[in-house]
């Protein structure tokens, strides 16, 4: 049993990191329709700039806020120059489409960064380990991932739920055409959104980085964890992005302490019952066609 | 769509013949280098026609089908390894694992359409991935299965072992020929036009009383056991069973195969199979960045050339024509 506690803490560290990818990359597909495939290649891709940041100057506060301005920028420009073109001619063309950057993202990243698995030191301000009353250790900055977690899903939600903006994000989710006719300009907001997103998978991918390691392969590793948090939690639904992610987390987490090589198989059943009971997902509305 | 194909068919009729012949004389005009080449092109273009059966006749876009590729070529390493080489007992094993394999990731699967059915099988093709590199005793982990026999016919004296480039691009072509003679008889049958009605309106074959769901069941079943069984032979001919087989990256290429080649039309993504994997054995005595080039290959077919070499060639032909 004194296993079981830290696993748990590590389930909910897990949990919160997938949160911050998913939440992005749910919001995406519910504005836009858009599955981004690329989605994992931008979190693997803001740990590396984090990496080299935190290689040239040491620090990570620094990384930690060039990363998400650097991955939003690369998002917004992707959105401005070829994923917009795509909006009128169906998903599987946008899909292809993403698809095809994921490779490229991943082979010019193992040119750059090469083919090894790097380490990334925590922050010093968060090293050291926290002690749970003698029964059990947990280091500092995995507290710190959940704490910051945490208030960056309630910063989500106040910012969708009791803002104007968040209306207009959440008109566009339903009906995007409707939001377009009253006035808004609806492109600003879904490059918004997407840029938002990319920034978000970015620090993500620096936040992790310290916990996993970086290493090519990363960025298909967490975009499938991604996957299955919005299939479980239901699409477009950031209550869904939440509650899939701390599940998913837990379960992840949990399979490889008890069974490491059928990990992953944990994960599947999750989404096997969820897919066989409730195919929209567990929050979702919409119907999974 | 269909009546094309027979139009074309009648049209070219020496093309089968053209192609056995064609086939048939490979070893005598060109090296083993070629050979291998060869043998690799012929694997992935029934690969190919596989998923085409899945994303151009039933409208079911599959971005894991690495996963039957790569899992049929582990049942054969390990039938192979363990029990015996003799293609009589390892093609049936692995036919019938795969279409295990189909059942069961197909009933969760087709319960989605669309992107979602996208999301799960790439899903379920990294989670085999996944497995396949961290179930060591079985699978060998990272390092996969090495140290496969070369398959055989026959017992003891009167066996005859595919050893050698040469024999084995021979058993190719033969498995090539029939398992696509297969494919294209299964997309020509009636079974074959319903997938299609499918793929253009599912409701409208639902309220003529087709059992949408078993009939979409049978093809993703077909799809899986043909790859699972192309997987076998690309297995003996790496005498190597690698985790790289499952990998999402050649899920994306056999799908760029497809989409390149034209999906609906089998000979298509054929073609689009033989032409990257002759692109990229070209290209990559100049570059290791084929990675990249196969992405930027995906991102502007995707976005000037939809319909791939087989719909611009059509678009060519058909200009000045009235449209429809």
């Amino acid at each position: 049993m004194d296993q079981l506690l830290p696993q748990l803490v590590n389930g909910l560290v897990l949990g919160l990191l997938l949160f911050l990818i998913a939440a992005g990359f749910s919001l995406i597909f519910g504005l836009m329709d858009v599955i981004n495939l690329a989605h994992g290649s931008f979190l693997l891709f803001g740990g590396y700039v984090g990496l080299s940041v935190i290689r040239a100057t040491g620090n990570f506060w620094l990384a930690a806020a060039v990363v998400p301005l650097v991955t939003g920028a690369v998002g917004l420009l992707i959105e401005v120059t070829v994923l917009r073109r795509t909006y009128t001619r169906g998903h599987l063309i946008q899909v292809l489409l993403t698809l095809g950057l994921a490779l490229i993202a991943a082979d010019l990243m193992r040119w750059n960064w090469g083919a090894y698995v790097e380490s990334v030191d925590a922050p010093a301000a968060l090293a050291g380990l926290v002690d749970f009353g003698g029964v059990f250790q947990v280091p500092l900055y995995r507290l710190a991932i959940i704490g910051f977690g945490l208030v960056m899903a309630g910063a989500l939600w106040v910012v969708l739920e009791r803002t104007r903006l968040g209306a207009v994000v959440r008109a566009g989710v339903l009906d995007r055409e409707m939001v377009a006719a009253l006035g808004i300009d609806i492109d600003k907001v879904v490059a918004g959104v997407f840029a938002l997103g990319t920034a978000l998978a970015g620090l993500s991918g620096l936040l992790a980085a310290p916990v996993t390691s970086l290493y090519p392969g990363l960025d298909f590793d967490f975009l499938i964890l991604a996957l299955v948090v919005v299939v479980v939690g239901g699409m477009g639904s950031l209550k869904g992005a939440f509650w899939g992610a701390l599940l998913v987390g837990m379960a992840d987490v949990l399979g490889k302490a008890y069974f490491p090589e059928f990990s992953l198989f944990a994960i599947f059943l999750i989404m096997a019952i969820v897919l066989l009971v409730r195919p929209q997902g567990l929050f979702g509305t919409r119907e999974a066609t | 769509m269909t009546t094309n194909v027979a139009r074309t068919a009648r049209r070219n009729r020496w093309a089968i013949p053209g192609l056995v012949l064609a086939l048939v004389a490979v070893p005598f005009l060109l090296g083993t280098f070629e050979v291998s080449l060869a043998t690799t092109a012929l694997i992935f273009a029934v690969f190919a026609m596989s998923l085409d059966l899945l994303v151009g006749y039933t409208g079911l876009v599959s971005l894991g089908h690495a996963a039957f590729f790569g899992f049929g070529g582990y049942v054969a390493a390990y039938t192979a390894i363990h029990l015996t080489g003799n293609l009589v007992v390892v093609l049936p094993v692995v036919a019938g694992a795969t279409a295990v394999l189909a059942v069961v990731l197909g009933f969760l699967a087709l319960r989605t359409s669309g992107i979602y059915f996208l999301m799960l099988t790439l899903a379920f093709g990294q989670m085999l991935f996944g497995l396949a590199v961290k179930w060591t005793p079985v699978t060998g982990g990272s390092d996969g299965l090495a140290g496969v026999p070369a398959p055989f016919v026959g017992i003891g004296p009167l066996s005859y072992v595919f050893a050698g480039r040469v024999r084995f691009y021979y058993l190719v072509v033969v498995a090539v020929l029939a398992l696509g003679w297969f494919l294209v008889r299964v997309v020509r049958s009636p079974f074959g036009h319903a997938l299609v009605g499918i793929k253009d309106n599912e409701e409208r074959l639902a309220s003529l009383g087709y059992d949408t769901w078993r009939y979409k069941m049978a093809a993703y079943v077909i799809a899986g056991v043909v790859a699972g069984l192309v997987g076998a032979l690309f297995v003996f001919f790496n005498r190597h069973a690698a985790p790289e087989n499952l990998f999402w990256v050649v899920s994306g290429e056999v799908l760029l195969m497809v989409i390149i080649g034209g999906a609906g039309t089998m000979y298509g993504p054929a073609l689009g199979a033989v032409g990257v994997r002759l692109f990229e054995s070209y290209v990559s005595s100049y570059t290791d960045r084929w990675q990249t080039l196969l992405g930027l290959l995906f991102v502007a077919f995707v976005l000037f050339a939809p319909g791939g070499i087989v719909g611009v060639v059509r678009r060519w032909r058909n200009r000045g024509r009235a449209p429809g």
